[in-house]
């Protein structure tokens, strides 16, 4: 189903061209040329309808069930229902105005960790991408993951970079107390690793791990679920065959070195760090678990969205704007000199550098080219939220089974993220929800309690 | 005899020291390059893995790094990057800060306590539960109280330096001798010109070892607050010099934590030889 269907037409055809508007692609781009003209004219319709869209399929994430609950009810009933528990009004008045009114708040607080999944958040402070929307930005280092989330959580930060899992478990009360939390954008896809001590060069199979101790950032994170999910993939239970303990990145490369564990799932650079200091090796890169998967995030209270909607727009467009910037390959030497000083990730630009072109030692004496090694993508997939929201029920950090399409929906702020891409010139998918594929196994953002069920292995 | 005894245990603390930096520098230093590995493959890798160097640095790497940061001492490149002198000011600031609360609030309670032995006995088991908990142990619960992280780091020196203040003051208090207070009450002394001309001079020694206790201890405990809630000060430059891998500065800052806290003691020692008086 694609983002400008009309969700709220029950006949609208399901089979389509690569938006899902039109019977075959040559219709698309004929008709994609006109719309380009007319976009500035109806604008404000069409963002109003597609935040409408965007709430019916987050409700309904099944086509086949959105369309028998329209048959039903009808279009405009089924708006109103929607419109009761969705502020859909005040949605869509934060989203109208074309350009950004005049700032709430100009000097702003951004929180980050020392990783290279900050880049955009960083690098946008440097690169001068927040002073060009008039925000006078300040990125400060935070030590942990559980300190960044109680700072943000205090309003010492107005945004935050949070590992993707984060402000979902923040909104359900996962981990710490329920606050509204909402994630506009995501900031990497890829550029996680796992990473091995030297010692175990020749056990490359994961069937021979057991009785490893494997360190992962922290309990809600990608690293964690991927990690978990890979092991279980090779028939390990991850929470009796192996050990996993959350330890801060900056220690990892140190309990490496001092054999306190046998490797871990963490975020660059403290892979790339571990080979350059000789003490382990890049065992696979997390692109070769899923190639696309999310992993850290750009995030702010939901509060602090509707408080402040000009400067979280501006912050929104800054972000996606370094995004934008970051994904040419031909920027990413000078984006690796901007980030690697010590006012921000701290680390030897060479190391930076080998993370974020690719080509890189794997400390097994080889150099790989993996250009995608790491990816800037800001579009935060609603689909993502729910496979996420899905292992964590498989894990049983949910206790019970939640509506996953809509929790996923109120965090991830498609349609924000998918105006502010447009502005910078980039092509947001027409789309929230799809289809993905982790180790040759598909999951449908539909059906997540079968796909819970589908693994052998689980909590739940 | 004397300066005969100074001079030879200064010989000593030498001959030791000079020791300790050879063994260090002999320890240091590293093995062979790897041989026969892909110049463009080295340009990749780090000195520890390519060169065979000592992932622990030497004594000269370090002492070197200590002269840099003494000439740029007060550099500012931005919120995290600061020299070690502003790091420093920050981690005073906040100790200074604590232990000033800690003050204000030890001295009264400490007056009512040791003059009060119903009080003193009623208090003392919350005393006795409360001393001995971990400044860090409070951290998350002043962060989630306070909600905010400069002041929980200040929270967290205050409510650990608090105790041996309080506890030296009220014993202070308490073991005033009773000849001198039996002197105060015959000459018909008002209790406030007690408290200040008698009790206060009697147990400012006390007081003052209380507090020299107190200052120790908020020093050692801003620098594991700093490395935990960030943002500045020497405990969060030792975290982000760990963060880096960075066992140089590491040990820098350790040089430099063991020197303010040695002045710091030295200062208050100071104090206490002011108000002792012979008996």
């Amino acid at each position: 189903m694609a983002m400008f269907d009309d969700a709220f037409d029950p006949g609208s055809r399901l089979t389509r061209c690569s938006c899902g508007k039109h019977a075959s692609q040559t219709a698309h781009d004929a008709e994609a040329a006109g719309q380009r003209a007319s976009a500035a004219a109806d604008e404000d319709s069409r963002y109003g309808r597609i935040i409408d869209q965007a709430v019916m399929r987050a409700l309904f994430p099944d086509d086949t069930t959105r369309r028998n609950f329209l048959k039903t009810v009808g279009a405009s009933t089924a708006l109103a229902a929607v419109s009761q528990f969705f502020p859909l009004a005040a949605a869509k008045e934060a989203f109208a105005a074309g350009t950004i009114g005049p700032l709430e708040k100009k000097d702003v607080k951004i929180g980050f960790i020392p990783i290279t999944c900050a880049t955009p958040i960083i690098m946008a402070q440097p690169m001068g991408f927040y002073s060009k929307y008039g925000l006078n930005a300040e990125v400060i280092k935070t030590a942990g993951w559980a300190i960044i989330r109680d700072k943000a959580m205090n309003k010492e930060y107005d945004a935050a970079h949070m590992l993707s899992p984060m402000p979902l478990a923040i909104s359900l009360g996962v981990g710490s107390n329920p606050v509204p939390w909402t994630m506009p954008a995501i900031e990497n896809i890829n550029g996680q690793a796992i990473t091995l001590a030297m010692k175990h060069k020749d056990r490359r199979d994961p069937k021979d791990w057991k009785g490893f101790k494997l360190a992962v950032p922290f309990d809600y994170s990608m690293h964690n679920y991927l990690l978990r999910y890979f092991l279980a993939e090779h028939g390990i239970d991850p929470d009796k065959d192996v050990q996993i303990r959350a330890v801060p990145p900056p220690e990892m490369v140190a309990n490496l070195r001092a054999d306190n564990i046998d490797g871990f799932l963490a975020p660059d650079p403290v892979n790339q760090r571990a080979v350059y200091d000789g003490v382990g090796f890049i065992h696979i890169l997390s692109k070769e678990i899923w190639d696309g998967h999310p992993c850290c995030a750009f995030s702010a209270s939901r509060e602090f969205v509707t408080q402040n909607p000009n400067t979280f727009q501006a912050l929104l467009r800054s972000i996606v704007d370094a995004t934008a910037y970051a994904t040419k390959a031909e920027n990413r030497k000078e984006i690796a000199a901007a980030i690697a000083p010590a006012n921000y990730l701290n680390q030897p630009v060479t190391v930076v550098e080998q993370v974020l072109t690719g080509t890189f030692a794997d400390g097994l004496g080889n150099i790989r080219k993996v250009p995608d090694r790491i990816g800037f993508e800001p579009f935060p997939w609603q689909s993502m939220a729910v496979w996420i929201l899905t292992q964590m029920r498989r894990w049983g950090q949910l206790k019970e089974d939640i509506n996953y399409g809509s929790v996923a929906t109120q965090v991830y702020l498609a349609v924000d993220a998918n105006r502010a891409m447009r502005e910078a010139g980039l092509t947001p998918p027409n789309e929230s929800f799809k289809k993905h594929v982790i180790m040759g196994k598909e999951f449908d953002p539909g059906k997540p309690r079968e796909y819970i069920d589908s693994f052998a292995i689980k909590r739940s | 005899m004397i300066s005969s005894l100074r001079l030879r245990a200064a010989i000593v603390s030498v001959a030791l020291l000079a020791g300790f930096l050879l063994l260090w520098h002999l320890g240091t230093q590293g093995t062979a390059p790897t041989a026969n590995l892909d110049p463009e493959y080295a340009r990749l890798m780090g000195a520890t893995a390519v060169e065979g160097k000592s992932a622990f640095p030497g004594p000269a790497e370090v002492l070197g790094k200590f002269w840099w940061h003494l000439s740029h001492a007060f550099y500012d490149n931005g919120p995290n990057d600061k020299g070690l002198g502003i790091q420093l000011i920050f981690s005073l600031a906040r100790v200074l800060g604590g232990f000033g609360l800690a003050v204000a609030v030890a001295l009264p309670l400490g007056f009512l306590i040791g003059m009060s032995p119903l009080m003193h006995r009623a208090l003392d088991p919350f005393f006795q539960v409360l001393k001995p908990i971990s400044p860090l142990a409070w951290m998350p619960l002043a962060l989630y109280t306070i909600k905010d992280s400069a002041t929980s780091a200040i929270f967290v020196i205050f409510i650990c330096s608090l105790w041996p203040m309080l506890l030296n003051t009220a014993f202070g208090v308490a073991a005033v001798r009773k000849e001198w207070l039996n002197v105060a009450r015959t000459l018909e002394v008002g209790p406030f010109r007690k408290a200040f001309r008698v009790i206060l001079p009697a147990a400012a020694p006390t007081i003052l070892t209380g507090m020299r206790i107190s200052i120790g201890i908020a020093w050692l405990v801003i620098v594991a607050a700093e490395m935990l809630v960030g943002g500045t000060g020497i405990g969060y430059f030792v975290w982000n010099e760990w963060n880096n891998l960075s066992i140089t500065n590491v040990i820098n800052a350790i040089l430099v934590i063991g020197l303010v806290g040695m002045v710091l003691d030295l200062i208050l020692a100071r104090l206490v030889k002011l108000v002792t008086y012979p008996e």
